[in-house]
């Protein structure tokens, strides 16, 4: 139970040692969390559902070229992010918990572009052996 | 419950912003004051399991991009001939309903859960199981109809020889998430049932008492599979 004591709904000690706050909350409020109302859970289905409509959308009516891959991106990034704050609960944590866990997958860009590179070398290197494709 | 209970300060005393960071960052403490060790091992497995898909649509990527043969089209491979017209990526698009669905019940079922309200949450997540298990059912209508077509880990009949292994692989890894998952809910679901995160029953593999907390460290799983579905869908069936 001492794991939940951080932030024990209303019993804060200030200046209490760690094992106080431990021993008063474990007895008095055992459990952390937060609650939020349901229509909350329901806006940001109702916002999934669109999102998700939205990109079948670009692949139904056929765009393509820089505006599909950049659409595709946005929708991406947008339900992504509505899942991760909101379903994840991520918008309530403190910014260590943030930053621990949301940093590490974004400098998979870095993997990203130095596989880029190697891509079209391999492509390059693969027409001028075997000319370009059948 | 009408407003959101805020409960992100921790104790009111932490610095908030960039000094929180280093505070809490700092040496012989615990670095993530408001999260249970249970919660915070989750994301940090999640984040781990990130890496996995992470790399796996990295090297589909690789592949696709260094190729000399053109890339199968996935909104004519994935199209199904409903009525007499062949509508493009429809069977895609209803997974993705089906999942981001159970994503909604699922996040409501942690709501009732720290309600206590057991009958709803146990409801909530059994239905998320069976919308997971809808998921599976039509991945494996998918999987057959592929392989029907002559789609194999080698090679295809519309192009490219590695559109097949990068599909097996990804979707493949996908669904064993989900499968396992949907073992993991109706587990959870039962002891939210039964009653024993209020009676404090021990479980059977660990002999701790479990808490309400449990369905939200549940739930972070299921989300975290809806949320690669959204990479994969973006990237593998929509590029």
């Amino acid at each position: 139970m001492a794991e939940a004591t951080a932030n024990g709904l209303g019993q804060h000690a200030p200046h209490a040692t760690h094992a106080e706050q431990a021993a008063a909350t474990a007895v008095a409020h055992p459990e952390v969390h937060q609650e939020h109302p349901i229509k909350l859970y329901l806006v940001v289905w109702a916002w999934l559902f669109i999102l998700s409509t939205c990109s079948y959308l670009v692949d139904y009516f056929g765009i393509h070229g820089y505006l599909r891959w950049s659409l595709i991106l946005i929708f991406m990034m947008l339900k992504a992010g509505l899942i991760v704050a909101v379903f994840m609960h991520m918008a309530w944590e403190r910014l260590a918990m943030m930053y621990a866990i949301i940093l590490p997958p974004i400098l998979v860009l870095v993997f990203v572009t130095m596989m880029v590179f190697e891509a079209d070398y391999t492509l390059l290197t693969r027409i001028a052996h075997f000319g370009p494709g059948p | 419950m009408t407003e959101t209970t805020v409960t992100h300060t921790g104790q009111p005393d932490r610095p908030k912003g960039w000094r929180g960071i280093t505070a809490d960052w700092a040496s012989d403490q615990r670095a993530f004051k408001n999260v249970s060790w249970g919660k915070a091992m989750m994301w940090i497995f999640l984040l781990s399991d990130t890496f996995i898909f992470g790399c796996f649509l990295l090297s589909y990527m690789t592949a696709r991009m260094s190729t000399r043969v053109p890339w199968p089209n996935p909104s004519e491979v994935f199209a199904l001939r409903i009525g007499g017209s062949d509508i493009p990526l429809i069977l895609i698009a209803i997974m993705t309903f089906v999942l981001i669905s159970s994503s909604g019940t699922m996040a409501m079922a942690v709501n009732f859960g720290y309600r206590h309200d057991r009958r709803k949450t146990a409801i909530l997540m059994l239905l998320t199981a069976a919308l997971g298990a809808t998921f599976v059912g039509m991945q494996a209508f998918e999987w057959t109809k592929l392989i029907t077509e002559g789609v194999r880990p080698w090679g295809n009949p519309w192009g490219a020889a590695q559109f097949g292994s990068c599909f097996f692989m990804i979707t493949g890894f996908h669904g064993t998430h989900v499968t396992i998952g949907v073992i993991f809910l109706i587990i959870v679901a039962r002891k939210v049932w039964r009653g024993d995160f209020d009676t404090g029953r021990p479980g059977f593999f660990t002999s701790r008492k479990g808490r309400y907390e449990n369905v939200e460290i549940m739930g972070l799983y299921w989300h975290f599979v809806d949320l690669v579905w959204v990479f994969i869908f973006a990237f593998f069936y929509l590029w």
